[in-house]
Parts: structure tokens; C-alpha cells; sequence
């Protein structure tokens, strides 16, 4: 299906790399084996039914895995190189502004791509599409899950903005977690309610596959460099606000769309 | 054949998904840091396996992830709902039993959180066991789906439940050892994996448009919430418990901690 190598790679890096998707592979189907036995019982026990189109489902979990193990192999021979890399060199380049803007880009760049987000974000528009939250066609639709995940990247932007100023200046993170958990309970009061979810929703689904490692390669480059910061301590703090904005900014979008 | 024609689409929509990073990491590696990118080679080939990745993985979603969590909803509910008339939340056992059948399994064997629980156990010194842990983070995953379906079955808004959560994160947070307090925050973020997202997310969803009177709209989401707020509260939690055992075990006879 997919081999999108460059053909002077030499065959013996092509094995390498095509044994480390292998591994990758039987990680990604780890994953799933507990999935599939607990549907599976629900359905032998439980319902007693065969599962409708188990065919197309099993070739749908084959796609999920392949595509899973290709996309991890990917970021780790590509971009997380680099982006530590860079992540590490704004850090002791002391340039606050560029420091600033690489962190909003990174946050920005990282979310829009996330997988679990482009699923959620299809699955808001498709629902609000037919609740008639908004007009339902196909462009409207497509036009409002961008919107949402330009939204949480923007959010993500922020957030990581805000967690490397708070490194910098070695505020006391639960302060600011604190006060950003009052902002959300103060916004649901004000939002309108269809967003609720989602917006709750799309703070556990930013932090995952992307955004994580190479958010964390921020955090402990920064807190390498700085005296008195601890890596693990700080590094965290980075994505203790990146699942909060999200909360914030899609309420805020609920409120003006 | 569809699933082709998909693929197709997919892949050409996911390379304007990827384009924005790329362009990010190259423009300040080029612009600002005036360096160029080492390994050129790698990081091409780097982008076209994540893009392959990413086609690939978008059109699983839609073939196999959503439809899994969607129709369990729909069969899981379907029995309680065929009796007509009155159906209390009691009818729906099954429901939170999958739910928190799910979050469980997919959580335990959570690599991110393997990783995390073995430096928790470095940290405490021993005093959190890596297993108790991942079992405890396990477990609050899976109250935090079941009672997240309860919410759906029920009905009842979503925002009390998690200011309440909330509310518990901090009086715990006030009162547990500082140490833990990082790794239990951060826990509520390494669960939700991209396998489990949207499954959960189509089961709730599903729920919400099978049983009458729910909106899916209003009703449908918040278990990645739910999934993400419990585990805070399991871990410390479980730290403070296991703090506590040991400190009245001392002298007794020594006893197994972790299940």
C-alpha cells in the first residue's frame, strides 16, 4: 500500500527501518487485542448476535494498525529529531520572542494534526450538522470541524505560550491550573450548552500522539537550561495547560459562533 | 471499490493537515535559527511515512473505530429498550459494564502509562507500586466511562459532574504528598490514546441517539472528560491509601498491598 521511500536509501537502512515498522506494528495491534476482547465477549456472552459487518470492521482495524505504526515510525525518523532539535536550540538561543513564537507555532502545528482531534472534531460537525446547530451540508460541516481544530490549535498555542513564560518565571503551576479550572466553571455558565461537551471533550484529546513528545522535549529543554527548574516538574507543567486552554477557547467559540 | 476512492480523498486532505507542521518546523529551522535541516533525507521520508500513517489510519477510523463504538451502543441498548414503556437506568447494566469494561482494558496495558508508573515508583521511592498504580489509573478510567454513560442514560448535565471532579482534584490535591501531585495530573492525560478516543467517543455518541429524549449534541460527548478527570482522583487516591497502609503496617505483619 504504502512505501513512500526514497529509492537511494540503502537496502540494508530499508530493512532496519522496515523491522522497526514491523515492531511498531505488533505494538499498535497490542493495543487493540484488549478492544477486540471486550467486545468480542459482550457480543459471544452478553448479546449473543454476530457483530454486522465484521468483514469491512476487521479490514477497517488492519487500516487503524498499518497506519498507526506507519505514522509513529514517521514522527520518530522525521520530526522528532528535528523538532527536539529545535526545541533544545530556542532554549539556549535566548531569544524570548522567538522562543515565544516557536512554542505557539509547536502547539499550533502539533494539535491541528492530531489524529484523536480530526475524529472528534468530524464526529462534533456530523452531530451538529443533523441537530441542525448548524446548517447541514457537507461544506458547512468540513468548514465547522477546521474551525474547531484551529481552534483547540490556537488553544494549544496559548497554552504552551503561557507554560513557557510560566518557566521562565518559575510561577508555581497549580496556581495557574487552578485559576484556569475557575475560568472553565465560570465560561460553562455562560456558553451555550451544545458546546459543553465538546469543549470538555477536546481537552483530553489534545494531548496524545504528536503534541506529547515533542511538547515534553520543550519543557525539558527549557528546564535543562534554566537553573533551579526541574525537567520532570516543568516538563509537565506544558501539558497540564495544553489540556486546559482547549476547555477555555472552545467554550469561547461555542459563545461567538 | 470505495474504500480506495476514500483512501484517495483521505490522503489528500491529510497532506493539508500535515502541510502547516512542516511548514512551521522547516520555516524557523531555515528563518530563524538560519541553520539548515540536518538529515533532509530522513526528515522527506519522515513526512511521507507519517502522511501515509495518517491516510491510512483516517480511513480505519471511519470503517472499523466509529462503527465499533456505535453499534455496541446501539446493541447494548436495544434489549432494555425493546420491553417499551417505562426504562429506568437500572435497565442499562450492560451498558456501564462495556463502558467500563473498555476504559479498563484499553488503559492497563496504556504504554505512556507503563512508562509513567515505573517513574512514579522511582520517585516515592517505592512507596507507590508501579502495578497498584497502573491498576489505579485503570480503574479510574473505568469508573469515570461507566459513570460518564450513567450520564447519558440519565440525562443529567454534564458540568456538575465535573465541577464536582473537579473539586475533589483540588481538596485531594491540598491534602495529598506534593510528590505524587504532577504524576496525578499528568495521568488524566496519558489514558486517552488514539485508539481509545474514538471509540469511546462513538459510544457515547451512539448512546445519546439510541435511548429516547437524549440530544446527541447535548448528551453525546464528555467521556473523554470523564476518562481524563477520574484518574486524577484514583491516583491520589490510591498514593494516599498506600501512604497510609504502610504507615499503620509498620510492625504488623507485612501484607500484600497492590491487588
Amino acid at each position: 500500500m504504502a512505501a513512500p521511500d526514497n529509492t537511494t536509501a540503502r537496502p540494508r537502512e530499508m530493512l532496519a527501518r522496515a523491522r522497526s515498522v514491523l515492531r511498531i506494528c505488533t505494538g499498535s495491534f497490542r493495543d487493540l487485542v484488549p478492544i477486540i476482547a471486550v467486545v468480542a465477549f459482550f457480543q459471544i456472552v452478553v448479546l449473543q448476535q454476530p457483530f454486522p459487518d465484521v468483514e469491512r470492521v476487521l479490514v477497517g482495524l488492519v487500516f487503524v494498525v498499518v497506519g498507526l505504526s506507519l505514522f509513529v515510525q514517521g514522527l520518530q525518523i522525521g520530526l522528532f529529531p528535528l523538532g527536539e532539535g529545535m526545541a533544545h536550540a530556542f532554549a539556549r538561543k535566548g531569544s524570548l520572542i522567538a522562543l515565544l513564537a516557536f512554542a505557539f507555532c509547536l502547539g499550533f502545528g502539533t494539535t491541528v494534526a492530531e489524529p484523536a482531534l480530526i475524529a472528534v472534531a468530524a464526529k462534533a460537525a456530523e452531530v451538529a450538522g443533523t441537530a441542525g446547530f448548524i446548517v447541514d451540508s457537507e461544506s458547512s460541516r468540513s468548514t465547522y470541524a477546521l474551525h474547531l481544530r484551529l481552534t483547540v490549535g490556537v488553544s494549544v498555542g496559548v497554552a504552551l505560550v503561557v507554560g513557557v513564560f510560566r518557566i521562565l518565571k518559575g510561577w508555581p503551576v497549580h496556581y495557574l491550573i487552578i485559576g484556569g479550572y475557575g475560568v472553565v466553571v465560570l465560561m460553562t455558565g455562560f456558553a451555550p450548552p451544545e458546546i459543553v461537551g465538546i469543549a470538555y471533550d477536546s481537552g483530553g484529546v489534545t494531548t496524545s500522539t504528536i503534541t506529547v513528545p515533542l511538547v515534553a522535549a520543550l519543557g525539558v529543554g527549557l528546564a535543562t537550561v534554566i537553573r533551579g527548574r526541574t525537567p520532570l516538574l516543568d516538563g509537565f507543567g506544558l501539558i497540564a495547560f495544553a489540556s486546559l486552554t482547549p476547555m477555555i477557547f472552545v467554550l469561547a467559540f461555542g459563545m461567538i459562533v | 471499490m470505495p474504500i480506495l476512492i476514500d483512501t484517495i480523498d483521505t490522503a489528500l486532505e491529510t497532506l493539508a493537515d500535515v502541510a502547516p507542521i512542516a511548514a512551521i518546523l522547516i520555516g524557523f529551522q531555515v528563518l530563524v535559527l538560519r541553520r539548515s535541516v540536518p538529515n533532509l533525507r530522513r526528515v522527506v521520508a519522515g513526512f511521507a511515512y507519517v502522511l501515509a500513517g495518517l491516510t491510512l489510519f483516517l480511513v480505519g477510523l471511519q470503517e472499523a473505530l466509529f462503527p465499533l463504538g456505535e453499534t455496541m451502543a446501539a446493541q447494548l441498548t436495544a434489549a432494555p429498550l425493546a420491553g417499551g414503556g417505562n426504562v429506568s437506568w437500572l435497565d442499562f447494566g450492560w451498558v456501564y459494564a462495556f463502558a467500563a469494561a473498555i476504559g479498563f482494558a484499553t488503559t492497563v496495558a496504556e504504554p505512556a502509562l507503563i512508562a509513567m508508573s515505573l517513574k512514579a515508583e522511582d520517585v516515592s521511592g517505592g512507596a507507590v507500586r508501579a502495578r497498584g498504580l497502573r491498576i489505579a489509573v485503570a480503574v479510574g478510567v473505568a469508573v469515570g466511562v461507566a459513570l460518564g454513560a450513567f450520564r447519558i442514560v440519565t440525562g443529567t448535565p454534564l458540568p456538575y459532574y465535573i465541577i464536582a471532579g473537579y473539586f475533589i482534584v483540588i481538596v485531594l490535591t491540598a491534602r495529598c504528598h506534593k510528590e505524587i501531585v504532577p504524576l496525578a495530573f499528568d495521568s488524566g492525560g496519558v489514558t486517552t490514546s488514539t485508539v481509545t478516543v474514538p471509540i469511546v467517543t462513538a459510544l457515547g455518541l451512539g448512546l445519546a441517539s439510541a435511548i429516547p429524549g437524549r440530544n446527541p449534541l447535548l448528551d453525546g460527548f464528555g467521556l473523554i472528560a470523564f476518562a481524563s478527570l477520574f484518574p486524577m482522583i484514583s491516583v491520589m487516591g490510591y498514593a494516599m491509601l498506600s501512604e497510609w497502609t504502610q504507615h499503620r503496617g509498620r510492625g504488623a505483619a507485612p501484607k500484600e498491598e497492590a491487588p
